[in-house]
């Protein structure tokens, strides 16, 4: 125990001698955190549409109307010919064109029956498809008015399904309150295990870890000494970015139990320090462990159910997803900021992250040979 | 020159002496870009969905039978009262619930209008979104079908065509992007460290000694990983053609081009990291922990750039990856050429003289 305490000291001594370091750990975070949940935002809003009107019939002009005031979409360019329109398309100045044929309101009127013809830049194909309904919808309601007006009162009706949807636990479907935690989350892990990774190595890398080497130190306290100021850093940004950033600044406060919050974050750390700690032992450095710690946290971020969500998978990459530590973590967090849900709900996440714990830091301590 | 290849032989060294990092600069961008571009994707299938069916009339079973036929919900029954939804929702795995009220086909077709509910939970926005308007899309189809078009008078219908991407493939947007951020990153990451490297090892000072211009000696170090990575683009380019089935509708030349241009602009924003810095660890730190989601974000590939808000837009202009993407999906997608994309292309060469200007600049010749 002794032990441990004088090579805490050192840790610790070390960490802050470097005080440029130590301001990046805060400030790249909180800075992020300010920022990126305002830009991280799906609502499909915006949608720029090129409209090539060749009918100009009041007709015509009601539907743009409908259009226009539906908050979806901005008419962007009233274009005379279809290729015009397709050019703007091409510049990224429009996402949908809009043609109306000629005599579009005569032939309506006269053969009761028109076509409209609609063209979708899908490079993005989630915007394509949402955009495509929304303004079908539009379409559909503009044809209701239509008969409504046209027809006698009798026969307008044919059987309606209206579909009336409801959003729990977000019902604006605010998207902050869904990005901070998840942002918050993937923050503290990078600060956790690029950190615990370099430092180890460093250590090679200086010649110091020789010294340590020829001690009677045990290599589980070793370990421990190198994972705890970690664990203590990354505790610290976590409650800043939590009751700083996320409560003042975005009013996010969670519904759910702070201290199974806190709780699982305490068993998380110890796993994704470990997961740093057994890049460090792998590599000789710092530049190895590196590129090692860049890919891991890449396909940690990119796995995780951070920003495209993991029911689209294919089935190999959801069972990636399972065994990757940070998805468990941002469900935790949203789970409990958003949903409310404590220890009961949290079950088998708890005891999967201390699997995760166990198994990377027994494998990390395993690997760290006190002899070359 | 004959003293500057010297150099780069001697930057070459350093990169081929340590051949797990090679290594990794060689596996990196290849798993990447094979698992993001297949696993990457803002579709949702397989969506379990539970049906309350209160009215279990013809009907309601038809629809049922409807949203169950395609891929993307797996379709429970049960009936659940309000409580019981909220204990579904909080395990997390069924996302919609869908409500048929009792007397739904008896309300249609007396009435002419009967409701549909759909519960979503919308604790991630996106997917409430999506999924919501799949299942009223489902919904709608149906109800077309109750009325054919040809006996109704006065009927709108619409044509509607998918440009450059039919199928609506996830893939076509993402690999992009993942291209813009696998070569981004690497260069600035492996740059970055390079010259601070020198610094903390010491070896700096006797480069300085040396009758060879510094500059010359900050661009000696940028070559070898110009090198790589422009064998990555090959790489990645030839798996994105032809494992992920990307097309390449423009002229490869030009893609090739402006890849180097992206190359080149990141490998200057490296050294100049790898000036500023003081540390391997705090290069790294600002290569990896400042530039990761800043830049995953603001190409664009992820969330549409317009719908942010103006500050961030101003912003993501800063960003070089969110012209590269820009620039590949004009190239590759929708087949261009350079008089579509040399505004891109001259923001792209600008950064570069800037970044590299200021390297230059920040370079002290002397220690400390």
């Amino acid at each position: 125990m002794k032990t441990l305490k004088f090579l805490l000291r050192k840790e610790f001594k070390q960490i802050f001698r470097n005080p440029i370091i130590l301001r990046l750990i805060l400030i790249i975070p909180m800075v992020q955190l300010l920022i990126l949940p305002l830009a991280a935002d799906y609502e499909i809003k915006n949608i720029n549409i090129a409209v090539v009107d060749h009918d100009h019939s009041p007709y015509s002009q009601k539907l743009l109307n409908k259009i226009a005031s539906s908050g979806y979409f901005r008419l962007t360019n009233f274009g005379s010919s279809y290729s015009e329109a397709f050019q703007l398309m091409e510049k990224n100045k429009a996402d949908l064109i809009l043609e109306i044929p000629s005599n579009f309101e005569r032939n309506l009127a006269r053969e009761k029956n028109e076509d409209l013809f609609l063209a979708i830049n899908a490079i993005n194909g989630t915007k394509a498809s949402v955009g495509g309904v929304y303004l079908g919808q539009i379409i559909h309601s503009f044809n209701q008015d239509i008969r409504q007006d046209w027809l006698p009162v009798n026969q307008t009706s044919t059987p309606q399904i209206e579909v009336a949807s409801i959003n729990w636990f977000n019902p604006f479907l605010n998207y902050q309150i869904f990005m901070v935690p998840g942002i918050l989350a993937f923050l503290v892990t990078m600060v956790g295990a690029y950190m615990c990774s370099l430092n180890l190595v460093k250590e090679k890398e200086i010649g110091t870890i020789e010294q340590i080497n020829v001690t009677p130190i045990k290599k589980q306290y070793f370990i421990l000494g190198k994972l705890i100021p970690f664990w203590l850093i990354a505790m610290f940004v976590f409650s800043l970015g939590l009751f700083v950033v996320a409560r003042l600044i975005y009013g996010i406060v969670p519904l759910g139990s702070i201290f199974a919050l806190y709780a699982f974050l305490a068993l998380y750390l110890v796993a994704v320090l470990g997961v740093g700690l057994l890049i460090s032992t792998y590599s000789n450095s710092q530049q190895q462990a590196m590129s090692l710690a860049f890919f891991f946290i890449m396909i940690f971020l990119l796995m995780s159910g951070l920003f495209t969500p993991i029911e689209g998978m294919p089935f190999w990459a959801k069972w990636i997803a399972d065994v990757n530590p940070v998805t468990y973590f941002i469900e935790v967090m949203r789970m409990v900021v958003m949903k409310g849900s404590g220890f009961a709900e949290l079950k088998n996440h708890f005891l999967i992250m201390f699997g995760f714990a166990v198994f990377f830091n027994s494998w990390a301590i395993w690997n760290y040979r006190k002899t070359s | 020159m004959k003293q500057f290849l010297a150099f780069v032989r001697k930057e070459f060294y350093h990169v081929f002496r340590d051949r797990k990092t090679l290594l990794l600069l060689f596996g990196l961008p290849i798993a990447q870009i094979i698992l993001f571009g297949f696993a990457l994707t803002n579709e949702i299938k397989n969506t379990p969905i539970v049906i309350c069916n209160y009215a279990n009339d013809p009907i309601s079973h038809q629809i049922t039978d409807k949203l169950g036929a395609g891929d993307h919900f797996i379709v429970q029954k049960q009936l659940l009262s309000h409580q019981e939804i909220e204990t579904v929702f909080r395990k997390g795995k069924v996302k919609l619930i869908v409500v048929f009220p009792p007397n739904f086909q008896y309300d249609l077709y007396h009435q002419n209008q009967a409701q549909i509910q759909l519960i979503a939970d919308a604790s991630d926005p996106n997917i409430a979104t999506t999924i919501t308007n799949y299942a009223t899309r489902i919904i709608m189809d149906y109800q077309q079908g109750l009325s054919p078009s040809k006996d109704v008078p006065y009927s709108i219908n619409t044509e509607t065509r998918m440009i450059y991407n039919p199928e609506l493939k996830g893939t076509t947007n993402f690999v992009p992007g993942v291209m813009a951020l696998v070569l981004l990153l690497i260069c600035v990451l492996m740059t970055s460290v390079s010259i601070v490297k020198e610094k903390e090892s010491g070896t700096m000072e006797i480069l300085l000694v040396s009758p060879f211009n510094p500059i010359m000696v900050i661009f000696s170090k940028a070559v070898p990983y110009l090198v790589i990575s422009l064998a990555n683009l090959v790489i990645i380019l030839l798996l994105s053609v032809f494992l992920l089935g990307m097309p390449v509708n423009g002229s490869i030349t030009l893609l090739f081009a402006v890849s180097a241009l992206l190359i080149i602009t990141a490998l200057s924003m490296g050294l100049l990291i790898s000036n500023v810095a003081d540390s391997q660890q705090s290069a790294m730190l600002i290569s990896l922990m400042g530039m990761l989601l800043p830049t995953m974000i603001f190409t664009g590939f992820m969330f549409p750039i317009e719908n942010m808000p103006w500050p961030l837009q101003l912003i993501s202009n800063l960003v070089p990856s969110k012209w590269y993407y820009i620039i590949v999906k004009s190239v590759m997608i929708k087949g261009l050429g350079f008089e579509d994309i040399w505004q891109e292309s001259l923001i792209l060469m600008g950064m570069t003289a800037f970044l590299l200007v200021l390297s230059i600049k920040k370079f002290k010749p002397r220690l400390s």
